[in-house]
């Protein structure tokens, strides 16, 4: 526990779940193209995810900002690390660092690494 | 100052580029969250820089996110970012 509560809930968040996307709106109603594109890639890879709506809670759209020390959203946590943000993604997609990491890091996908 | 010139000054005196691509996306999210009218707010950036080498992507990035935080905590709604090393 620190003395930042917003922090101690992401930090729960990004514990409990292998793989976190915050972002804008939700997996089925992504509200924001780069959001919908990293929902996209996950979804094509088949991995379980939690998809984190900052829009509906201010303090952790302000919170992941200072907790990842990132300033835009989406961005993806796997097993506790922050990867990046949908520009990350997508380039690690298509170079297939992504579905590596994900095998590396024992995460579940449809798609053979 | 426009704000597609304020980050070209802004990179071009941070990273030195090879190649520094700006382009303003406005139009392509009009109707969409953070558009405004005159455009301005969604960038895609794609910077060639030999600051980038032996960093990763995401340290790559914050490098640019530093440069451009004024620019990001205002005026910009979004940024694409591209960011290589020369010869990548």
């Amino acid at each position: 526990m620190t003395d930042n509560p917003v922090f101690d809930r992401i930090r729960q968040e990004v514990t409990d779940n292998d793989v976190v996307l915050f972002m804008k709106g939700t997996p089925v109603f992504p509200q924001c193209g780069f959001s919908a594109a990293s929902v996209q890639v996950l979804s094509y890879l088949g991995v379980k995810f939690k998809g984190i709506d900052v829009l509906s809670d201010p303090s952790i759209r302000q919170g992941i900002k200072e907790f990842s020390n990132w300033p835009t959203i989406p961005q993806l946590y796997v097993k506790g690390e922050f990867i990046g943000g949908c520009d990350i993604m997508r380039e690690m997609f298509e170079s297939g660092e992504l579905q590596q990491l994900l095998a590396d890091k024992g995460v579940a996908t449809t798609q053979a690494a | 100052m426009s704000v597609a010139s304020a980050i070209e000054t802004k990179l071009t005196q941070a990273f030195a580029p090879e190649r520094l691509v700006i382009e303003d996306q406005s139009h392509l999210h009009a109707g969409h969250a953070g558009h405004r009218p005159g455009g301005e707010s969604h960038f895609r950036v794609e910077l060639v820089s030999a600051r980038f080498a032996g960093l990763n992507r995401v340290a790559r990035q914050r490098l640019v996110y530093d440069v451009l935080a004024a620019e990001l905590a205002g005026p910009i709604h979004a940024l694409a970012l591209k960011t290589l090393a020369p010869g990548e």
